[in-house]
């Protein structure tokens, strides 16, 4: 079997998976859903709506988390057992490019609908929507790609502390990522001339690359153990 | 001792008093705080060279584990913090004296911040593992990631930053254009690799001193079976 039909069984296994614990998407969504509307009630006293770049912030901040909550339950629930049985019919590689488009899409799920429900509460300054549309689109893949290896490896480190592990050896990781992020999404929002982001958007898919790559080669060697 | 040892004491001497009595050029706002040059440059330089000296050793244990490459890697991360923490403070005494504050959101500034974080989190990492050989690879695993993801940040973000008040950056000139006298350089290039030499010390001595422990634990649980 090449290796894209191993990602696409893989990826279809784990959408399945996940239509069929609808509960758990459930879980993240609300949890999009509860911080932006606390942001909401945190901006009411200044009269509703926050300024554009802290408007953008806190979304970002918000996506971040959420990719954290998502990124740390995929690896974690699969048992060694499990494991054991995929390291037999899948090759390592497939796993992990799968996990990484699974992540992508379903960051991609939980950041549509909270953008909707943030311009609801929170309006919406931007001026530019097709570029702000490609950094949301750009930022699942980057948070995705960058978090994925991270989640195996702290979900391997484990014993209960899984979660504040994953944040804290997660978030050094994703500053470069973030800050193109905000840059981008922050031009967008400016209405600024697609030749302000254009570097800032490359430099943001080479990084993809780079972290797509590292993490390819080094799954293997995670997934041995 | 061995021969390097005493050039590293000698270079160092030589960085000090001539560091600290040396000609300078006479500049404006920088003066004296000029000599930085030879002890804030050197350490990154240093702590960069220390870092790869860890990840390289990371990438050896992962092609051929064994407990010494291990040993090597953590104890260039713990070298390349300890200089990394020496660049800080003297970034941030210098910028106290010339930019008026000792601490500024600056590309170069950040960047360096990230980095402590990523060695800081690869220690937590440690840490969070019991076992010696999962500890090992996953700690080497994440290395190898974390320098992959924190190379664009170092080197290309601060490049492709439109402003910053860092020398050498964005417009300001570096140190190179201020002293092409060459009397700085006669004592900037010793520095560089006194430092250099300084860190590589260090991490001899702390390498031979967990062997050692590594023999005495070994020792004592033949005793114990």
């Amino acid at each position: 079997m090449s290796l894209l039909a191993e990602i696409w069984l893989l990826l279809l296994k784990d959408l399945r998976l996940e239509w069929r614990q609808r509960s758990a998407l459930g879980g993240l969504l609300l949890y999009v859903g509860g911080t932006v509307y606390v942001s909401y009630l945190s901006f009411s006293f200044r009269g509703g709506t926050p300024p554009a770049p802290a408007w953008n912030a806190l979304f970002w901040v918000i996506l971040l988390f959420a990719a954290l909550g998502a990124a740390g339950r995929g690896l974690a629930q699969e048992s060694a057992g499990l494991r054991l049985y995929y390291y037999t019919v899948a090759r390592p590689e497939a796993v992990v490019l799968a996990k990484i488009i699974y992540n992508a899409l379903l960051l991609l799920a939980l950041a549509v609908p909270g953008l909707l429900l943030y311009t609801l509460l929170l309006g919406n300054p931007v001026q530019d929507w097709p570029t702000y549309a490609l950094s949301i689109g750009l930022g699942a893949v980057s948070l995705a790609s960058s978090l994925t290896l991270v989640a195996g490896i702290a979900a391997r480190a484990g014993q209960g502390g899984g979660g504040t592990l994953l944040a804290v050896l997660g978030l050094p990781v994703l500053v470069p990522v973030l800050l193109l992020l905000v840059k981008v999404s922050k031009n967008a929002l400016d209405g600024l001339p697609w030749e302000a982001s254009q570097s800032s958007i490359i430099t943001l898919v080479a990084l993809n690359f780079i972290v797509g790559a590292v993490s390819y080669l080094l799954f293997p060697f995670l997934w041995r153990s | 001792m061995k021969w390097w040892k005493y050039l590293t004491i000698g270079l160092l001497l030589y960085t000090a008093v001539m560091g600290l009595l040396g000609h300078v050029p006479r500049l404006a706002i920088l003066n004296e705080t000029e000599r930085n040059l030879y002890f804030h440059v050197p350490m990154w330089f240093g702590m960069t060279i220390i870092l790869l000296a860890s990840v390289v050793n990371s990438i050896r244990y992962l092609r051929d584990p064994s407990p010494r490459l291990d040993i090597l890697a953590h104890e260039s991360a713990k070298t390349g913090i300890l200089l990394g923490v020496l660049g800080l403070l003297t970034g941030s005494l210098w910028a106290r004296y010339t930019w008026g504050t000792w601490w500024t959101t600056d590309v170069k500034l950040n960047g360096a911040a990230v980095t402590m974080l990523i060695y800081l989190a690869y220690l937590v990492l440690r840490g969070a593992v019991q076992d010696e050989q999962q500890r090992a690879r996953l700690s080497a695993i994440y290395n190898i990631f974390a320098f992959a993801a924190a190379i664009p940040l170092l080197f290309i973000m601060p490049r492709l930053a439109s402003a910053s008040l860092h020398p050498g950056m964005g417009g300001n000139p570096g140190f190179s254009k201020y002293d092409l006298d060459s009397a700085m350089r006669m004592v900037f290039y010793p520095a560089v690799i006194g430092w250099t030499l300084l860190g590589v010390w260090i991490t001899e001595v702390a390498c031979r001193f967990a062997f050692v422990k590594e023999k005495i634990y070994e020792k004592q649980e033949k005793q114990l079976a």
